[in-house]
């Protein structure tokens, strides 16, 4: 299985990458870790003409932060997250999202760029970014813009990043709430049959702010917000599973063949249950 | 054609590939390295696992131009002038191996579990080893070899 033929450029700077891009018109893709575009090129599902590859462009990989807000270089791989003291510290709902992905080998090569310009329902990354308010910088040809979490992922692998643009980083606001990602799969390694992401910030043994964030639910990730209203106030750990049954007030998630989606939304709620629970105790 | 130049197992090698060639195929086919072997070509067996800049990576998910300028070491690099690497021995002495398939990309994937966690727990292999798959060994052979050679490992770094 090998990919189909196609012109590959070396992008030397993000404004030389801009203008590939620009060049090689609507079948050009950018190239980072490869871990999502080359499994589709193998199969074919994907055939673009040029790859524009971005992944030599070491001023993108980077963690930053000020005290307020993180930003993190679209080209840091999953293992540097997963990896990065400050981040465990300022973010650890990052941190430990990121250790979930896959494998060693592919946390090695898989960006958090790609990851959330894929825009796969079932990655996990994206889910945490949502919970935490993230923000994509994106630049174009006449510019850059800057896009919330809320308003960039559209459908299944779509969002709002136009032909041809690139996201540069991520910022995301330091909160000082506690982190934890749950995800269920049936084998190692796999993807998230469900995944949820919760920040909590508590204050005297009860719940002060919520955030829960969740994969492979939908079309997009997407925040509980009825289990966050419901979780404000809540110390114990019945409170805590009636506010997680709320998660049914999303609407019915997709059936496949690993789960119906009566079987997601239990899982979902089992799975908030756990995540918001490891914070309490 | 791109031109890629990249040391693999501490040799340089200058090559002109097909941008879609990928490193597993130009390592075996270009270079005869075929001791990284394809098992499922689809990113999930890790036989085909290499280590690219001291990371273990499968090298069926990566292209040949993606490792320009980089260093890359294949089962055939582990030896030193004809000595097993502590991880091939261990393999060797506590049975972590059955039909071997699996054996090229095991070794590769441990090193670099190693470099990154010189003295790991036995779920800790267990982890890390999640992306390489053995149909033959159950695999509680592969975690003592690993644990075996973490220890060797260390007393040698110590007394060096
Ligand atoms: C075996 C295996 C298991 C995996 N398991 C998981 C898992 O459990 N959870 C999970 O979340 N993911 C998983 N992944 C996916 C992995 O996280 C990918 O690395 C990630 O989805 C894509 O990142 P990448 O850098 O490899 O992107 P690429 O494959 O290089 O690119 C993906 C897409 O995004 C575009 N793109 C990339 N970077 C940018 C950018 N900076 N700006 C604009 N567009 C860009 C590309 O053009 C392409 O369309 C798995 C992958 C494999 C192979
Ligand atoms: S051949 Fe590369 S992961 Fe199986
Ligand atoms: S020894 Fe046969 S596949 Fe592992």
């Amino acid at each position: 299985m090998i990919p189909a033929p196609f012109e590959y450029e070396r992008a030397t700077s993000v404004a030389h990458a801009l203008e590939l891009m620009a060049q090689g018109g609507e079948d050009a893709r950018l190239l980072a870790g490869g871990h999502s575009l080359l499994p589709l090129m193998r199969l074919r599902l994907a055939r673009p003409t040029l790859l524009v590859d971005i992944g030599g462009l070491d001023d993108l990989k980077y963690v930053s932060g000020n005290g307020d807000a993180i930003e993190i270089g679209a080209l840091t791989t999953h293992h540097e997250i997963a990896d990065s003291h400050e981040l465990g510290e300022a973010c650890p709902l990052l941190t430990t999202t990121a250790a979930q992905i896959g494998d060693p080998q592919v946390r090695h090569r898989g960006t958090i760029g790609g990851s959330v310009a894929h825009a796969d329902p079932a990655s996990d990354l994206p889910t945490a970014l949502l919970a935490m308010d993230a923000e994509f910088v994106i630049e174009a040809v006449g510019g850059s813009r800057s896009v919330a979490a809320a308003d960039f992922f559209e459908g299944p692998f779509m969002s709002a990043l136009g032909d041809g643009e690139i996201l540069t980083s991520i910022r995301v606001p330091v909160s000082g709430a506690s982190g934890v990602y749950r995800k269920f799969n049936r084998r190692a390694q796999d993807w998230a049959i469900v995944g949820v992401a919760a920040l909590i910030g508590t204050d005297g043994g009860a719940i002060s702010s919520a955030a829960i964030g969740l994969t492979n639910m939908g079309g997009t990730p997407l925040r509980a917000e009825a289990v966050e209203a419901s979780l404000v106030g809540v110390s114990g750990a019945d409170e805590v599973a009636a506010a997680a049954a709320q998660v049914a007030d999303i609407g019915m998630p997709p059936g496949d063949e690993q789960a119906s989606a009566e079987y997601r939304l239990h899982l979902a709620s089992v799975l908030i249950r756990r995540a918001v629970g490891d914070v309490l105790t | 054609m791109t031109r890629i130049s990249l040391s693999v197992n501490g040799v340089q090698h200058e090559a002109d590939v097909e941008p879609r060639t990928l490193l597993a195929y130009f390592l075996r086919e270009r270079l005869g390295l075929t001791g990284t072997h394809i098992g499922c070509d689809t990113s999930s067996c890790g036989a085909c696992t290499v280590l690219l800049n001291g990371q273990s990576v499968k090298s069926c998910t990566a292209l040949a131009v993606q490792a320009d300028g980089a260093r890359v070491t294949t089962v055939e690099g582990l030896a030193e002038d004809g000595d097993w690497h502590p991880i091939q021995q261990a393999f060797h002495e506590h049975h972590g191996l059955q039909c071997g398939f699996c054996t090229p990309g095991m070794l590769m994937a441990s090193v670099g579990i190693l470099s990154e966690n010189p003295d790991p727990t036995d779920q800790e292999i267990r982890h890390a080893l999640e992306g390489n798959l053995c149909r033959c060994t159950g695999y509680q052979n592969i975690v003592n070899a690993v644990l075996a050679a973490a220890e060797d490992m260390r007393s040698s770094a110590a007394a060096s």
